[in-house]
């Protein structure tokens, strides 16, 4: 289990401070894939770098902490501060462009090799890299190319191969089949829903795009404004959310064979900026009173395993035909 | 029937690499697309990335020369063999929208600019006459002139900023709009925003759009006419919703299959105790 306690992420520019995450509460089972969407700029890259244990200036972790329910070798618990020492073993990383995270002057194989890994025996790891990444569909000449002779779903296999070698506990995926294409992207998440299966470490994805979530996780965290809006059980997400906002974005996503009208949300979140008072999604939900205007909603359990930020949380919004929410 | 968009023969092969090591890609393969309506369409052109399609956007919008064959748009020839129509007349009936406003726009410049600019040196317009044209093609998307006036591209949302070049594309009245993944850089919350903005421009100021897309959800909910592309070639051309809901072609078949939909999953996921 892992546990997020009110944790608050700043970054000091010479503007000011800014809070990208601000006061972020969850529980996360093991074994559990869990997905993370919201609108550019709602921090969900910077929950995940703050959990990947990549903090440096200009951002810092100003409040809360993080258990990750796991301990090093002397026996003490892994937090925020020596997370780190874990990375690769315990907690990898799958960036979304694999093409600028791999090494372009260094064979695929080197890259393996380079890894902080036990074995002092060159040969032996190779060996056993090579048998790896034949699991992954990868044939064993990739080990000898450079980066730019693949394609770049080979590309995202070799990344996921990289993060998956020392079976850590927790993989943290920032958006990681967004630069494929739909066919390849289907076989890479295919690809990581089998060796999670096999595996079964932790994987937080983020994506934008809710039918990658909905095809790959178990639970979902909807990230507005630096807050959490909602976390919960996937299919009851995607069937009968909670928050207003979870509900009409939901609602907005066309699909094939249906021929339902189907409405954005207008307005955009607000300035991190500023002084914030109340509801951050307000000034756009329909169901906003001076309730919401006034008093910010507490993340509280409104069903069993389904978390949200509403003063009205799991009130029915619907679309008159002229395109209103109401 | 007017003729909408027409294509004959349309090749476009890139030469790669030296003299004596060159490669040769073709990225349009003798493409024939004829659409004939007297209403205005959404023609949507869905394909993967190397497709070709941004290829046959910038071929129709005279960025690219075509390597042999021509292209029609209401019964003109705009690109290729015949092709005569000037450069001005040629604005004032076909515009493009780009998939990144934040780079369509410069920093340094106000976005208004760009509107009058459209204003009067593509649509004639002169003085009251060019605000007036830039005020009503605002209002159409939904957006202020006094909101807009004087302001700078970083002052705008992602989704605002398309919004603005969609008025700025509406400004000379042309016949045909070009839009090259347009909301593919807009978050999904405001996406279809965009969305319905094209079907309403299609309905209300009788416009055509060319919709170049990899998202097929948003291209059947928009389109009337779908064409598919894969390496250069049209593999399936048609009505959207039949192409989309009885796919005939094999690449199609497969490009429908591997769309990450929130009604069916892959494979069952198991829930996780609490």
């Amino acid at each position: 289990m892992i546990r997020l306690n009110n944790v608050v992420v700043t970054y000091r520019t010479s503007r000011g401070s800014i809070n990208a995450v601000d006061g972020v509460s969850l529980e996360i089972p093991d074994g559990c894939v869990v997905g993370i969407a919201g609108e550019s700029g709602c921090g969900k890259s910077t929950l995940m770098k703050l959990i990947y244990g990549d903090v440096t200036s200009p951002m810092s972790l100003s409040s809360g902490s993080i258990d990750y329910g796991f301990e090093n070798d002397k026996g003490a618990p892994i937090t925020s501060a020596n997370i780190r020492e874990q990375w690769f073993k315990r907690i990898s990383y799958i960036p979304q462009s694999s093409m600028n995270s791999l090494n372009p002057v260094a064979r695929v194989g080197t890259q393996f090799i380079d890894f902080p890994g036990s074995d002092p025996d060159k040969k032996r790891v190779m060996e056993k890299v090579r048998g790896y990444i034949g699991k992954l569909g990868l044939p064993p000449e990739t080990l000898d190319a450079y980066p730019h002779q693949l394609s770049g779903g080979m590309r995202q296999r070799v990344m996921i191969a990289l993060a998956t070698f020392f079976q850590p506990e927790l993989i943290l995926a920032d958006e990681p089949t967004t630069a494929l294409d739909v066919v390849v992207q289907k076989e890479i998440l295919l690809l990581l829903m089998d060796l999670q299966e096999q595996m079964k470490n932790t994987i937080l994805i983020v994506s934008h795009d809710m039918g990658v979530h909905y095809q790959t996780t178990q639970r979902m965290l909807i990230m507005y404004a630096a807050k959490a809006a909602e976390y919960g059980d996937s299919e009851k997400i995607f069937r009968d959310p909670l928050h207003p906002y979870t509900r009409m974005l939901i609602s907005s996503l066309p699909a094939i064979g249906d021929d339902r009208a189907r409405q954005g949300i207008s307005g955009t979140p607000p300035s991190l900026w500023g002084q914030l008072t109340g509801c951050r999604f307000a000034a756009r939900c329909p169901l906003a009173t001076d309730k919401c205007r006034a008093e910010e909603p507490a993340f509280i359990e409104h069903r069993p395993g389904q978390f949200a930020a509403c003063h009205y949380a799991g009130t029915e919004i619907t679309q008159t035909g002229n395109g209103q929410w109401q | 029937m007017a003729v909408i968009l027409r294509t004959e023969g349309l090749n476009k092969v890139y030469r790669l690499g030296s003299f004596t090591r060159n490669r040769k890609i073709q990225a349009l393969n003798d493409i024939n697309l004829n659409i004939e309506s007297d209403q205005p369409v959404i023609i949507s052109v869905v394909g993967e990335s190397g497709s070709g399609k941004t290829t046959l956007a910038k071929t129709l919008l005279r960025l690219i020369e075509p390597t042999s064959g021509s292209a029609t748009v209401y019964d003109k020839v705009v690109a290729g063999k015949g092709e005569k129509l000037p450069k001005r007349e040629f604005l004032a009936s076909i515009q493009p929208i780009f998939q990144n406003p934040f780079e369509a726009f410069s920093r340094y410049r106000p976005v208004d600019a760009y509107l009058h600019e459209t204003a009067t040196r593509v649509a004639g317009l002169q003085g009251n006459a060019a605000i007036d044209a830039v005020e009503q093609s605002l209002a159409s998307v939904g957006l202020e002139y006094a909101d807009v006036r004087g302001k700078y591209s970083n002052q705008f949302s992602g989704g605002e900023l398309q919004r603005v070049s969609i008025a700025r594309a509406l400004i000379p009245n042309p016949n045909l709009i070009i839009a090259d993944e347009p909301v593919s850089m807009i978050d999904a919350s405001r996406r279809m925003i965009i969305i319905n903005l094209f079907l309403k421009l299609k309905l209300e100021a009788k416009r055509s759009f060319l919709y170049i897309t990899h998202d097929l959800a948003t291209a059947y909910y928009i389109s009337d006419f779908v064409a598919v592309m894969n390496k250069g070639v049209i593999v399936e051309f048609g009505p959207a919703r039949e192409v989309m809901t009885h796919p005939q072609h094999d690449y199609t078949k497969l490009l429908l299959d591997s769309i990450p939909t929130t009604r069916q999953r892959w494979r069952p996921r198991s829930s996780v105790a609490i």
